[in-house]
């Protein structure tokens, strides 16, 4: 019996630490089978954003069902932006969200794991725009 | 093939000249890494320098490696190399005017500068797009659209006036960057400062204006 296939989640920040701590923290909303990546900072360590990584990271989140970007900051759109413009991720329809980083991902993940398709996750990421926290 | 009789005035655009503006570029960057990140840390988040200074380390490793053969192929590997090495916003945007422009000159071993000017402006058709950037946002737009600007009018259709083309864009650029002190930033982290953001130079205008600078020079040299 085949499972369902589930839209992966790739998170990019320009620190490896928030996105781990991110990954980490929306993985068990996700109950373990969405594919939550992170994609941090740069190669040797220090804060950026890698191309290299959010490149390798979409592959890995890909289950067939589309993968979902979010990035921390302005520049991380940017990076995923030019990624995306060169085809990336174009046969894993990758896609980036306008969304909160950390709202966002709570939001994707928890659509992805319903059986939310790349549409119905990319829109949940987008809404948490909008949430009022207090 | 026969060499093509040049005029003295006016340098060949072939690879070389093009690698030796990037070595420029390098350089500049290099020597000016303190004061890019000081203009950044003043309005941004003090990582320009040294982001572009990784950058242009990693294009010149990366020219090293690959030995481009045509002015195209040479800002084509910049470029890609600059998305992928620079870590901050700088990367995909320079990163994208390189490579914008090396695909606009195609695998021809030696351009003209009206090529050139086309390829300026279709890098910064590209710079725009992503950026998102209007002049007067307080970026490296203000520099680089009225320089491609001037570049385009001064090297007109093929009249003798080329060489003076160079000198003239790196000087509207270096305007360009004076200009950005009084400005309020509305894109990118200086943006977050709101009026803070006045009576600084813009780091990204900074090394825009370097990096026309390095071209003229190139071109005087050649």
């Amino acid at each position: 019996m085949s499972s369902v296939k589930l839209v992966g989640v790739v998170l990019v920040s320009h620190s490896a630490k928030l996105a781990d701590g991110l990954a980490e923290l929306v993985r068990e909303l996700g109950g373990d089978q969405v594919p939550v990546i992170a994609a941090g900072g740069m190669d040797d360590g220090s804060l950026g954003t890698s191309y290299g990584r959010i490149e390798e990271a979409v592959r890995e989140a890909d289950q067939g069902a589309g993968v979902l970007l979010l990035g921390d900051l302005g520049s991380a759109l940017l990076t995923v932006k030019t990624l995306l413009d060169e085809g990336v991720g174009k046969e894993a329809r990758a896609v980036l969200a306008d969304a909160p980083f950390v709202e966002g991902a709570v939001a994707a993940v928890v659509t992805a794991s319903a059986g939310g398709d790349l549409e119905a996750v990319r829109a949940a990421a987008e809404e948490a725009r909008l949430f009022r926290k207090l | 093939m026969s060499v093509e009789q040049r005029d003295a005035d006016n340098p060949e655009l072939n690879a070389r000249f093009f690698l030796v503006w990037i070595g420029r570029i390098a350089e500049a960057i290099a020597e000016e890494k303190d004061r890019l990140t000081d203009l950044d840390a003043a309005i941004g988040d003090g990582d320009h320098g040294t982001n572009l200074n990784r950058g242009f380390t990693a294009v010149r490793a990366a020219l090293e490696a690959k030995q481009p053969e045509s002015p195209g192929a040479v800002l084509v590997t910049v470029g890609g190399t600059l998305i992928s090495t620079v870590g901050g916003a700088s990367g995909p945007l320079y990163g994208t005017v390189f490579r914008r422009m090396g695909k606009a000159l195609g695998e021809a071993e030696s351009v003209t500068v009206q090529d050139l000017a086309a390829a300026f402006e279709a890098g910064l058709e590209g710079l725009c797009k992503l950026g998102g950037a209007n002049v007067g946002d307080k970026t490296m737009v203000d520099v680089f659209a009225p320089a491609v600007d001037a570049f385009k009018s001064a090297a007109g259709d093929g009249a003798s006036a080329e060489r003076s083309a160079f000198n003239l864009a790196a000087d509207v650029a270096e305007a360009g960057a004076r200009e950005t002190i009084p400005r309020r930033a509305r894109k990118g982290r200086a943006s977050y400062l709101g009026e803070r953001s006045e009576g600084h130079e813009d780091p990204g205008a900074a090394s825009a204006a370097l990096i026309w600078r390095a071209l003229a020079q190139t071109a005087a040299a050649g």
